[in-house]
């Protein structure tokens, strides 16, 4: 591992990176994309099961049909689950993949 | 209702009869076909790596159908579209749970996860703090979800059996289930992961396909509209079916089923991105980058599975009837094949009965290799023998681990026959929600976090789901309306349930979350800001992180 090539005391390449502004921008880019998403979708499925569990009479509101309410929140769920998986992989694809791997290289590049 | 009922009611014997001939001719190929690949898999098995996580070099799209064959179990298919069929509304709001569930692991879990682990999920958890107590509680938080997942498919298989068959002797039951586990330890033993997953691609794409198929056949009968499914359900079940099409048949009766709905859907959907059998999969790609596709791969399948057994219920409780197949051997499990039966016949019960074993089968190979890795690397490797042991002498561990737990399987489902075995799989998501996942995101997020705090978090989740099952009504004093006993225990004087709920969920994960931060403010601080520093660069950039395996 790269540690070893310091003294024991000495800073490892870790914590340089860690410390290193590029690192604690991805850090707080992860974060704040990842933290309130996901928040997001908890409250919206909470949501959802609170209201199908308490509000079964506005769930079975018909809108067409036998299409209910409670049916197209349910299947909101799913459109936002997809929504929210396509929106984070193009995400960190194109902002945190290019500079995590040119950290990344930074540190094994060393070992080398 | 006459004539239409009269060849219902000929389908219902007719499976129970049936034509065993053609489901284990179809059962027998597929056994045949992932035998073949399973040995030619198993050619490059010679590290620890290749062992336990199929060389790293799975690809994403690969390892997400695997993703999918491994979650999309017996309850999933069977069940789901089971509970739609003859509880409604109600019975889709599981398949819900199941799918939201999967965003924890995406945005939260998988690629930190992959970054830094190397085989097990205590990998992570050890990582920064005292390596044999931690390693020891994430390996029995693991054990125990196994164990109890494992359970719940191998008594499932008896069941299923008995339906598909038309074998209902207890003999013949365990017969079949000791079937089920040789087959399974085989498969194990001999391709290890890289077998494992391949088994799980095959049984995930027969399986989506399957639903497929069937889900497009009921839409035809329909004139394509899901409205009228519907409508064929309501009309069909007769008086009350109204109540199919609308939240709280199964769970709207009081205070407390509401209450024990929440707490179902608790577990569901923080439980999944803390099954150690889940997790393990994300080992098997080379990079966080594969580990994301991957997710995003299965979380489509699977989103697009449930939905076909959204249509697949209804037309179920449309074509066959909730009455219909309530009164089949297999009750609740039988819609979906007895929806096959009633659409394409013989062959088609065949390919979906074929399709219900391989489900069963891939889904508890994969469970097995996550315990016996489990136990060699965590408890065998680091905890009882410190780390010195060479890999070889840890993969010959695994497999004996392998031998005993198929063994065990094969027991404890001959034993689980007949038992209500539905609060299982429940139990397994609420001990990997509270006893896994709190410790997970603690380490992975939190500086400050502990190993007082880890083991608090990990034994106080895994006891207290335990003990509150063990004094809910799903042990003891359930009575259902006609006197008989709906518990474990079937004599209905004893009552020990203390616990109103079914599931633990609602009460466990806020005690296991609470739990790792008491015990971390309280604990001795033990944070290494080096190996914390390792730990977060890690799981961010890949630096240092596991590599796949070159076979040249």
């Amino acid at each position: 591992m790269s540690e070893l090539a310091h003294p024991p005391d000495a800073e490892t390449d870790y914590e340089r990176v860690q410390r290193s502004p590029e690192f604690q921008a991805l850090r707080r880019r992860f974060r704040s994309f990842v933290f309130p998403m996901t928040a997001l979708f908890l409250a919206w499925y909470l949501l959802y099961v609170l209201l199908a569990a308490y509000a079964p009479e506005f769930m079975g509101t018909r809108i067409s049909g036998n299409i209910t309410i409670g049916l197209v929140i349910g299947l909101g769920q799913f459109v936002s689950t997809f929504v929210i998986t396509m929106v984070y992989a193009r995400w960190a694809n194109t902002h945190q993949d290019p500079i995590a791997d040119e950290l990344r290289q930074q540190i094994e590049g060393r070992d080398l | 209702m006459s004539r239409n009922g009269g060849t219902l009611q000929a389908a219902a014997e007719a499976t129970e009869v049936g034509n065993p001939a053609v489901n284990i001719g179809i059962f027998a190929a597929f056994v045949a076909v992932t035998l073949v690949i399973v040995f030619r898999a198993s050619k490059n098995n010679r590290t620890a790596a290749d062992y336990y996580a199929g060389g790293r070099s799975f690809t994403g799209p690969q390892n997400g159908t695997a993703i999918a064959g491994d979650y999309l179990s017996a309850a999933s298919f069977l069940g789901i579209a089971g509970a739609i069929a003859v509880n409604g509304y109600d019975g889709f709001m599981y398949s819900i749970g199941f799918l939201v569930a999967w965003l924890v692991a995406l945005l939260l879990v998988a690629e930190l996860l992959r970054n830094t682990g190397k085989f097990t999920m205590a990998d992570v958890l050890s990582f920064r703090l005292k390596q044999r107590p931690v390693r020891m509680a994430a390996a029995l938080a693991t054990l125990a979800v196994v164990f109890f997942y494992l359970l719940a498919q191998m008594a499932g298989a008896g069941g299923l059996v008995a339906l598909l068959l038309g074998i209902s002797s207890a003999a013949g039951q365990s017969l079949v289930v000791a079937v089920v586990g040789a087959l399974m330890i085989l498969y194990v033993l001999v391709g290890g992961m890289k077998g494992t997953t391949w088994v799980q691609i095959i049984k995930a794409v027969l399986l989506i396909a399957g639903a497929a198929v069937m889900t497009v056949w009921v839409l035809a009968k329909f004139g394509f509209n899901l409205s009228d499914v519907m409508q064929g359900a309501v009309d069909r079940f007769g008086e009350g079916g109204e109540a199919l099409i609308e939240p709280g048949k199964q769970y709207g009766a009081s205070a407390l089923t509401k209450l024990n709905f929440l707490s179902l859907a608790l577990a569901l959907v923080l439980g999944t991105a803390g099954l150690p059998h889940v997790l393990m999969r994300f080992y098997t790609v080379p990079t966080a980058k594969e580990a994301r596709r991957s997710v995003v791969w299965a979380i489509w399948l699977i989103g697009i599975f449930y939905l076909f057994t959204l249509v697949l219920g209804y037309g179920a409780g449309a074509l066959v009837g909730a009455d219909t197949i309530l009164a089949a051997p297999g009750g609740v499990n039988s819609a979906a094949p007895l929806l096959a039966f009633a659409l394409g016949g013989e062959i088609l019960l065949g390919i979906i009965a074929a399709v219900a074993f391989a489900t069963i089968l891939a889904v508890v190979a994969g469970l097995t290799i996550t315990a016996a890795a489990s136990f060699a690397h965590d408890i065998y490797a680091s905890v009882l023998k410190h780390g010195e042991v060479n890999p070889d002498g840890e993969v010959r561990v695994a497999r004996i681990t392998v031998v005993v737990i198929g063994i065990l399987a094969i027991v404890g489902g001959i034993f689980a026959q007949g038992q209500n075995i539905a609060f299982l799989v429940a139990l397994a998501f609420a001990v990997a929600a509270s006893a896994n996942l709190p410790t997970i995101l603690y380490s992975l997020f939190w500086k400050k976090f502990n190993t007082t705090g880890a083991l608090w978090s990990m034994y106080g989740g895994l006891i207290s789901c335990i003990v509150l099952i063990a004094l809910s009504p799903v042990v003891s004093g359930k009575v259902g309306p006609d006197g008989a006993s709906l518990s474990m225990i079937k004599d209905t004087s004893v009552d020990f349930s203390v616990f109103p709920l079914e599931n633990p969920g609602i009460v466990s994960i806020p005690l296991a979350f609470l739990l790792g931060w008491i015990g971390t403010q309280l604990g001795r601080r033990d944070e290494s800001p080096e190996k914390f520093a390792e730990m977060e660069v890690r799981s961010l950039t890949g630096a240092g992180s596991e590599k796949a395996v070159l076979h040249h």
